[in-house]
């Protein structure tokens, strides 16, 4: 029963991934295709999750950790570039 | 140019960068049987300092940790190629390593090896080497 509700919901995740991918290629404007990006780092997380769960076991618990620091690290880098149109500053402009 | 308000930000890096200074530890001592390592370990911290270089800029940051990274490299791949030479002097090939079982007072039963030596120097290494990179390529100069 839970086996099949864990498969169910990889392959949901599948389609969201596709979805996705095609806002990451199609996407009008850079904020679209960071946001895509963001959101696949977050798929990614909930599909290494769920796969721990149906195998019973700890072993990918690092890897969830690790891809939600650097999916938040490049998001804020790409965000920093959009809005600023520099990633790291020299000096603080005050 | 408009002046930007990231209070959000700058209160949330304060907490991620502990968590994440953590986390590179935690990976680093669990290398050699688990998943992680000194490659690793060192990536991950690495990734705590990038965040307070995107987040704060590279003066204040450079003021606060007042070590060159090149120097830091350095004495990374020195340590780790003496552990190799370790090994010859002692008579067994380059990068041997040597463990025993030791008996401290709180952790009971604890597996001491060598390599984690040649692990920090590892770390060492990818971290300058790393902040090197970044530092250089990164200026807005």
């Amino acid at each position: 029963m839970i086996e099949g509700i864990l498969f169910v919901s990889l392959v949901l995740l599948i389609f969201s991934i596709l979805a996705t991918i095609y806002r990451l290629v199609k996407g009008p404007s850079a904020p679209d295709r960071v946001q895509a990006l963001d959101a696949l780092g977050i798929y990614l997380i909930a599909g290494v999750a769920i796969f721990s769960v149906y195998l019973k076991s700890t072993a990918f618990f690092e890897v969830i950790l690790l891809i939600g620091i650097l999916s938040f690290i490049g998001t804020i880098a790409f965000a920093r570039f959009i809005e600023r149109g520099v990633v790291i500053e020299r000096k603080q402009p005050d | 140019m408009k002046q930007i308000n990231d209070v959000v930000l700058r209160t949330a890096t304060k907490a991620a960068v502990v968590i994440i200074l953590t986390f590179s530890v935690s990976l680093f001592i669990s290398g050699h049987h688990r998943p992680g390592g000194g490659f690793i370990g060192g990536l991950a911290f690495v990734a705590a300092i990038i965040l307070l270089f995107l987040v704060y800029d590279i003066e204040s940051i450079k003021k606060n940790i007042p070590i060159d990274f090149k120097i830091i490299a350095g004495i990374g791949v020195l340590t780790s190629v003496f552990t190799g030479v370790a090994g010859m002097i002692m008579g067994k090939p380059f990068l041997s390593q040597a463990f025993d079982h030791v008996n401290l007072p709180i952790f009971g039963e604890t597996e001491v090896a060598s390599a984690v030596l040649f692990d920090i120097g590892v770390a060492l290494a990818v971290i300058g080497t790393s902040l090197t990179i970044i530092t250089s390529i990164g200026d807005d100069r």
